[in-house]
């Protein structure tokens, strides 16, 4: 299995990564340290110089990160012909236990590099570095989530096994089995619906908010990472009944598949593109009032804002074509 | 500045400045493009001959039963048609003849079969050879790989040597179609009578057992049963050679992926000391840009510019004399690995396609890790100080 060029691919990318965000976490521990703007020994400006390189660095582990998760999950889908009782990527995850948390480790990796690229944009926009010590203080906390997808990831690549039948989507997706899929699957849809419409419109209203008015940063953080949630449940719950036309079939993950037009690409990456957006905007409105930032910042995070606001609603008309559209009806009207 | 016309002016001067050093550029992006070349060549290829693999299998029968003997694959009864009965979703089984001719002419092996509909198998008069267009007693139609070896054409004689060494002629009746080649190149189809006496199988016998399988989620099933009824049998599932070949030719693609490394490995130092032995005027130029008020950051960003050119020019051609390599020349760096090494080696098109699946992969193996091993040394120039260099 470690072969499979895909593999091989994920495996390098996601070392290097892991090794990258590593050395970068041994220069914050010396940066938080022994950082101080007023001094102008030989030790700061070096410190200062350093500080170009690990940005890059990490914008470049932050565009890997996006792809490797692309690639993980296509790669995913396409070696499910390889373990028999597999039908799409939920099987192939399924193969042995370190597969979901890898995923999960990824998601979480494309959120926090978003975070920090966030923090270190502002930081750049001030002469004073004014948020370089939560900068590398968040960069303590990347460099182990990194570490561990990595480890994570050769562990389930290692062990896949392909004499295991493992279970497909059917079977963990299902409203009669046991645990936290089942549990949604098994959400009735009208009030899943009106959960996920709910919240979409309060996210949606926050972030109008934040645009026009350059309030509710903290409201608009909160409720688009709820949303995030939320829509991945509502994916579960309703949404892939409708794209499937299937009233039992409840699989996130057969969304990407060629047969329903590559639909879950659109649809997730819509979801992605407006939940970065939202915590970005978020976080630039917190930041806008440090004294250093007030003038550029708080424009920014309703820039953002109004990005994540197109995204957002793009996301819902989406969802809402798919119900409209599709010929299953799970609600009498 | 907007923040894009900011970036294209950028990309207007590094463009400028990548002309100014065309030699050692050049140079670097050969390299670059032999590396992607080699990379994309051999997953092209592998996942051609995976996708050719699967789409003739797609007309293969669902099940394939084998009798064993002492473990190894036996003749079948003929009353093993009987005695698996009825199958309840099974549309159709049916005996099959086939084995293997060893050529001392050529040294190699055919593979030699009867080929009859399910009608005529069954003795109905009203459907002889010559009307379905397979081959009568002492007609044979052959592959290309064993036309092209033995110098045959539809008309000419075939004679071999039978198993009790009396010899054997056939007309040639024809030439199995070129695009089937990737299994019917060694492929020699004969009239059943003909079968049993070239080969020795007696009456009453057959290689082995096809059965059709309406449903597919039914073919495990289906599979069981007739282990229970036939517990000598083995039967072995479409599926199951489907995913053979799938790892089969991953296996090989990686190897040579693996074997390729060293190659990757020793680019990336190449690229590692060419962005570290910035000459004394590059040197200059950044530290007078810098002197004009250029920040370290812009430097970067011109520096990161040039590698994502190289990069990208490198992929793009690479990627597409890959393409032309594959599928319009037969790949015939690679042809001997992932192919295999008959003497009636089968040569195919292969239908011409990108994944983006392997654009990503590739992408991974090659641009990632050259943009990361260039980024100390381009930060080491974009750092410089000034007036260190202009002194």
């Amino acid at each position: 299995m470690i072969f499979h060029p895909t593999i091989l691919a994920l495996l390098t990318a996601s070392t290097l990564n892991a090794l990258v965000l590593m050395a970068a976490a041994l220069f914050a521990i010396g940066l938080l340290r022994r950082w101080n703007l007023a001094d102008g020994s030989p030790g700061q400006v070096i410190l200062e110089r350093r500080t170009y390189l690990v940005s890059t660095a990490v914008g470049l582990v932050l565009l890997v990160q996006f792809v490797g998760l692309l690639l993980f999950v296509y790669n995913a889908e396409r070696m499910s012909v390889l373990f028999s009782g597999a039908m799409c990527a939920t099987g192939t995850l399924n193969v042995n236990g370190y597969g979901w948390p890898t995923l999960m480790l990824k998601m979480a990796g494309v959120f926090l590099a978003v975070l920090w690229l966030a923090v270190n944009q502002a930081d750049n926009l001030a002469r004073d570095y004014p948020l370089i010590r939560r900068k590398y203080a968040l960069l303590l906390l990347m460099a182990p989530v990194f570490l561990a997808e990595a480890i994570l990831q050769a562990l389930y690549f290692l062990n896949l096994d392909p004499a295991v039948i493992t279970s497909c989507c059917g079977s963990l997706f299902s409203d009669a089995g046991a645990g936290v899929a089942s549990e949604l699957a098994a959400w009735p849809p009208r009030p899943a619906m009106v959960v996920f419409f709910s919240v979409l419109g309060l996210t949606l209203g926050a972030a109008a908010v934040l645009w026009r008015a350059g309030r509710g940063g903290a409201l608009f953080g909160v409720l688009s990472l709820t949303q995030f949630v939320v829509a991945l449940a509502a994916v579960i719950a309703f949404l892939s009944l409708y794209v499937y036309e299937h009233p039992h079939h409840h699989c996130p993950f057969c969304l990407l598949k060629a047969e329903f037009d590559y639909i879950g690409y659109l649809l997730y990456g819509l979801l992605f593109a407006a939940t970065g957006y939202g915590l970005t905007a978020a976080i630039h409105h917190h930041h806008g009032r440090l004294p250093s930032l007030s003038g550029v910042l708080p424009a920014l995070a309703r820039r953002h804002a109004g990005r994540a606001l197109a995204f957002l609603l793009a996301f819902g008309l989406l969802a809402g074509g798919i119900i409209l559209h599709s010929n299953l009806r799970l609600i009498q009207p | 500045m907007i923040p894009l016309a900011r970036q294209r002016y950028l990309l207007d001067f590094t463009v400028a400045s990548l002309l100014r050093r065309p030699g050692r550029n050049l140079s670097l992006l050969l390299v670059y493009t032999l590396v992607v070349f080699l990379l994309a060549s051999a997953m092209l290829y592998s996942q051609a001959l995976k996708q050719k693999a699967a789409a003739l299998l797609q007309g293969a029968p669902e099940i394939v039963l084998q009798r064993l003997e002492a473990g190894r694959h036996a003749l079948m009864p003929a009353d093993y048609l009987e005695r698996l009965g009825r199958l309840r979703g099974v549309t159709q089984v049916q005996g099959r003849l086939w084995g293997y001719y060893f050529d001392p002419a050529i040294g190699a092996n055919y593979t030699v079969m009867v080929q009859e509909s399910a009608d005529q198998a069954a003795g109905d008069p009203a459907t002889d050879a010559q009307a379905t267009g397979d081959p009568g007693p002492g007609q044979a139609v052959i592959g290309v790989g064993i036309a092209r070896v033995r110098g045959l054409a539809p008309g000419d004689v075939l004679s071999l040597r039978g198993y009790d060494g009396r010899p054997h002629a056939f007309d040639i009746l024809r030439v199995l179609p070129k695009d089937t080649e990737l299994t019917s190149a060694d492929l020699m189809l004969i009239h059943r009578q003909d079968f049993r006496t070239l080969l020795g199988v007696p009456e009453g016998h057959f290689t082995d057992l096809v059965l059709s399988v309406r449903n597919p989620a039914e073919v495990t099933a289906v599979a069981r049963k007739i282990a229970e009824r036939l517990p000598d049998s083995r039967p072995i599932l479409r599926e199951d050679i489907l995913r053979t070949y799938e790892s089969v030719f991953d296996w090989r693609e990686g190897l040579l992926l693996a074997l390729l490394a060293g190659g990757v490995l020793a680019f990336l130092i190449l690229a590692w000391d060419k962005a570290t032995g910035l000459s004394a005027e590059e040197r200059r130029e950044i530290g007078i840009l810098k002197a004009i008020g250029w920040e370290t950051g812009t430097v970067l960003r011109m520096k990161l510019w040039e590698g994502g050119l190289i990069s990208f020019s490198a992929f793009g051609i690479g990627y597409g004399l890959a393409h032309v390599h594959v599928f319009h020349a037969g790949a015939p760096l690679f042809a001997g690995v992932m192919r295999g090494w008959s003497v009636l080696q089968p040569s195919f098109t292969l239908t011409p396609q990108v994944d983006p699946l392997q654009l990503a992969t590739l992408f991974l193996l090659s641009v990632v890790p050259y943009t990361l091993a260039t980024l100390v040394p381009v930060w080491r120039a974009a750092t410089v100080d000034p007036d260190s260099v202009m002194r």
